[in-house]
């Protein structure tokens, strides 16, 4: 009825808020970087150009966004439906495993062609399926999905080791790694790819997978947005009570989300395993499942927001990389620190300004409205 | 006794004490141009606004009129973007809560301010201790309001817990808890809504002995009843203004309710006799338990017939809520049956939600931000809820948007839904809007069966008129209606059947015509609050009820 008008035009909300929270995030590790006796500008040329400045640092810097790109969508479509996911990490491990098994069993009798889309079907079950079982303890028996999820992670890394060190060793190998695949089960690398076209670029990990990205980007915006089951989704997300009333069988929906979620997570397996290592190997998830968390967290939970801040990421993480390489002084600890920051900044405190920005932004209007009256 | 009649035997309780006002006095709250703007919506434009001291001031109006920013304005939650404050002749800069409490104001809200779990006396010493040291000033709150208590005659006991009280008596706590704080001024926004009608007659005593104390006063309601009923003055706001002021004595119900929407309004519902034809639902002591084990619907039997509007009058929270959640198949019985069609539904054979909208049962839900819509939606989605699988609105894989655009508008066109805009988001439609909207959608398809709970609930007078020619209107077509409401003006207007639930059980039903709100009232309260632990009583005030 006379509630104050809180809502924010959308250039200030997805513009102009994640904007200052980045330049606040930059601000404090300038300071962090002056600090130890450093240059805070050179060190921001250095990371621009480590980034973004040549073919191989970009080569880099979207290889990583890939792997943002999934798991940010996985933990914001949970999202959608209210649903916290913190098992990207472990969905992905295991989806890994998942594509790895494929192309173990397979790269000797198919072609690429055909192994691909078996590995898409093995990783998306296998990341499904470390998903299920959170959502369906979630769902049936109220177990906390935040607590379940995190769990899964662990254990994920247990059976992991596990396997790699009891199973899955290559025989006569002193690392627990799995045998190479055969060549027929490597994803191309876009430097081939280009090549193919006649262009040459550098050498990097980016691969196909950036592809199944871009798709994955674009069927997650139609699926919450534009269909029946995103719209029960949707709604289970910000009404249970509705959602029940409108008919939606919400433990269903909650254990497709999460199916859903875990598979999309798991699609780092196909740009690690297939794309990059083509074997499976300890800890190739590095961290990608919970930078996931601020990355959908800082992109609104929307495919455009999240490739965005998967691009942001992606420029950290390689930028990052070349910055400690360029200046010692600078180690791989200050790298993380950034990194830190910007979760924190972006993720954490998303909304701290908000209230300033409300207020400025109600004032400004205000000041406008009288000025055409007077 | 009605309300009506307080208001006639109000000035033998008050005596002379409340004097006739004069404007020679200084105002207690002087309004003086307040303007307040939310973005492109005015508020409030330029309004006045004099309270004499020692006097009941009604502000009625429409929802969305602006009476509840103006009160904000006066109690520190916003700040006018023009105008004056002057409080007993003295100009004030209200900034917050704070301010106008130190200015002697005191608000009573809709909802309770209240912890459950704190003692009376913990609940009005919450924020005023005065004190690191609770031993100290708790004696010392104590013998305050021991004081208070007898000099407004506001008897209650300052141990017993908050969640233990009656509605009525935690309402009183609030009271107190402003006079304790030194308020002069008392603002109360809606304070029957949740009141029985003996509750409300409580209320107004209280209200006349605090105004023959010399606090002053502002009732905000949309009943104008209540505002007959106790005031001295009222006024009434429309769109952010304040259109007109009138003596309490020389003006009436139908006057007011023009003044408040603008044009001329049919407060009288007219309807034909019912005539009532096969049972379409019926229910057959059916027994509910929240998650907690608590038993909500205990052994509750009922019959929906075609073409009959069958009233469930109760104060909310005796199992009216979980009466439509169970008959809607939200949620699923212990106990019991219930019948519609050729589907038996128990425990042991259990419905969904969805199932049960296929038999053609509507139902509105009694809190339409609750589960009635989702207010992050846009209309149209809003207007699709529970038919969002229908094949009028899907493709293979992706919705029919323009379909379920064009359907949303259809409803809107049909039930006047304003404005008219699909894609507006529908927390941005004013409350009549939104319920109009839910209305439409479960209208719309004709249904068999239509549950409706709370069908005006924070709607304005135009928008009731609409709902309830309709209500009557599906009736008249064939449709078997149930009605709850805590209206219980509401419900003796519309419904050919009445049942009367307290604390989950039917304690009475009666005819439409040979009803009065008395009885009712009595019935709803289990005669007397204080005793509603007395299992006994219940069964004499059934029996008396069907001599």
């Amino acid at each position: 009825m006379s509630s104050p008008n809180k809502n924010l035009p959308g250039w200030i909300d997805v513009g102009l808020i994640p904007l200052i929270n980045i330049s606040l995030a930059f601000l404090v590790s300038g300071f962090v970087i002056w600090l130890i006796g450093e240059d805070p500008i050179e060190a921001v040329k250095i990371m621009i150009n480590g980034a973004f400045g040549y073919d191989e640092a970009l080569g880099y810097t979207l290889y990583y966004t890939t792997n943002f790109v999934f798991t940010g969508l996985a933990v914001a479509v949970a999202f959608h439906a209210s649903l916290f996911n913190i098992g990207g990490e472990g969905q992905a491990y295991i989806g890994g495993l998942g594509v790895g098994l494929l192309c173990l069993l397979l790269d000797q009798y198919f072609p690429l062609w055909l192994i691909l889309p078996l590995a898409i079907i093995a990783s998306g079950l296998f990341g499904a399926a470390w998903a299920y079982i959170p959502a369906y303890l979630q769902a049936y028996r109220g177990s906390h999905i935040v607590i379940t999820t995190i769990m899964f992670n662990f254990i994920a890394a247990a059976l992991m080791n596990y396997l790699l060190v009891n199973i899955l060793i290559a025989p006569g190998s002193g690392s627990p790694e799995s045998r190479v695949f055969e060549e027929t089960a490597w994803l191309p690398f876009m430097h081939e790819i280009f090549a193919w076209f006649g262009a040459e670029i550098t050498r990097s990990p980016l691969n196909l997978s950036i592809v199944l990205a871009a798709i994955a980007s674009v069927f997650v915006w139609f699926f919450i947005w534009h269909t029946r089951w995103g719209y029960a989704i949707r709604m289970l997300g910000h009404n249970e009570n509705a959602a029940q009333y409108s008919g939606i069988d919400t433990k269903r929906v909650i254990i497709g989300t999460m199916c859903l979620s875990g598979a999309l997570a798991s699609f780092v397996g196909i740009n690690e395993i297939m794309g990059v290592h083509h074997r499976i190997l300890l800890e190739f998830t590095a961290g990608y499942g919970f930078t996931g968390i601020a990355v959908s967290l800082m992109g609104r939970n929307h495919p455009i927001g999240i490739i965005i801040a998967s691009l942001l990421f992606g420029a950290l993480y390689q930028g990052g990389a070349e910055l400690a390489f360029e200046i010692p002084t600078i180690q791989k600890e200050m790298i993380t620190t950034i990194q830190g920051l910007v979760i924190l900044f972006c993720g954490a405190l998303a909304l701290m300004i908000r209230p300033t920005l409300e207020r400025l932004f109600s004032n400004f209007t205000q000041n406008n409205k009288t000025a055409v009256v007077e | 006794m009605t309300v009506e009649q307080i208001a006639t035997s109000r000035s033998d309780v008050a005596g002379g004490q409340a004097a006739p006002p004069t404007t020679s006095k200084t105002p207690a709250i002087e309004l003086k141009g307040i303007s307040k703007s939310f973005g492109p919506v005015k508020a409030n434009q330029d309004v006045d606004l004099k309270v004499l001291p020692g006097t009941i001031h009604g502000i009625i109006g429409e929802n969305g009129a602006g009476k509840s920013t103006l009160m904000s304005i006066l109690y520190g939650f916003y700040e006018a973007d023009s105008g004056d404050i002057f409080i007993c002749g003295k100009k004030q800069d209200i900034r917050s809560s704070k301010d106008a409490i130190s200015a002697g104001i005191g608000m009573v809200h809709q909802h309770f301010m209240l912890v459950e779990t704190f003692t009376v006396l913990e609940n009005v010493m919450l924020g005023a201790e005065g004190g690191s040291l609770l031993n100290k000033s708790s004696t010392l709150a104590r013998n305050e309001l021991l004081r208070l208590s007898q000099e407004y005659s506001l008897a209650v006991d300052p141990d017993a817990l908050i969640g233990e009280l009656p509605v009525g008596l935690q309402q009183r706590v609030e009271i107190l808890k402003a006079l304790y704080r030194g308020a002069e001024i008392l603002i109360l926004d809606e304070p029957t809504g949740v009141l029985t009608p003996q509750e409300t007659e409580q209320l107004f005593k209280i209200l006349d002995i605090l105004r023959s104390r010399g606090v002053s006063i502002i009732l905000i309601t949309h009943k104008l009843q209540e505002i007959m009923a106790i005031t001295d003055r009222v006024s009434v706001m429309r769109a952010g203004t304040m259109v007109s002021e009138r003596e309490t004595k020389d003006t009436s119900k139908n006057e007011l309710a023009e003044l408040m929407v603008g044009r001329k309004v049919l407060l009288e519902v007219t309807k034909d006799e019912a005539t009532p034809q096969e049972t379409l639902l019926e229910a057959k002591e059916i027994s509910y338990r929240d998650e907690d084990g608590i038993l909500r619907l205990d052994n509750v039997s009922l019959t929906l017939r075609a073409g009959e509007i069958v009233g469930i009058a109760g104060v909310s929270g005796n199992g009216q809520t979980e009466l439509l959640a169970a008959l809607s198949g939200i949620c699923a019985l212990h106990q019991g049956s219930i019948t519609i069609g050729d589907r038996e539904i128990t425990p042991d054979s259990p419905s969904s939600a969805k199932e049960i909208r296929e038999f053609g049962v509507a139902h509105v839900p009694e809190d339409r931000h609750r589960m009635g819509m989702v207010t992050a939606f846009d209309a149209k989605e809003v207007a699709i809820m529970g038919y969002h699988e229908d094949s009028a609105y899907n493709g293979a894989f992706l919705m029919n948007e323009k379909a379920v655009e064009n359907h949303c508008r259809q409803l809107m066109q049909e039930y006047d839904v304003r404005p008219e805009d699909p894609n507006l988001k529908s927390a941005n439609f004013s409350g009549g809007n939104q319920q109009k909207l839910v209305l439409a959608r479960e209208m719309d398809r004709a249904p068999k069966i239509l549950l409706v709970g709370q069908p005006t609930r924070g709607v304005d007078i135009g928008a009731i008129e609409f709902i309830h020619k309709n209500l009557i209107k599906m009736r008249d077509a064939g449709s078997a209606i149930l009605l709850v409401s805590v209206e219980l003006e509401e419900v003796l207007s519309l419904s050919d059947r009445i049942i009367v639930m307290f604390e989950g059980r039917i304690v009475g039903e009666v005819t439409a015509k040979d009803a009065d709100a008395c009885q009712l009232g009595l019935l709803m309260g289990n005669a007397g609050a204080e005793e509603k632990r007395n299992s006994s009583n219940n069964t004499i005030m059934t029996g008396e009820l069907s001599e």
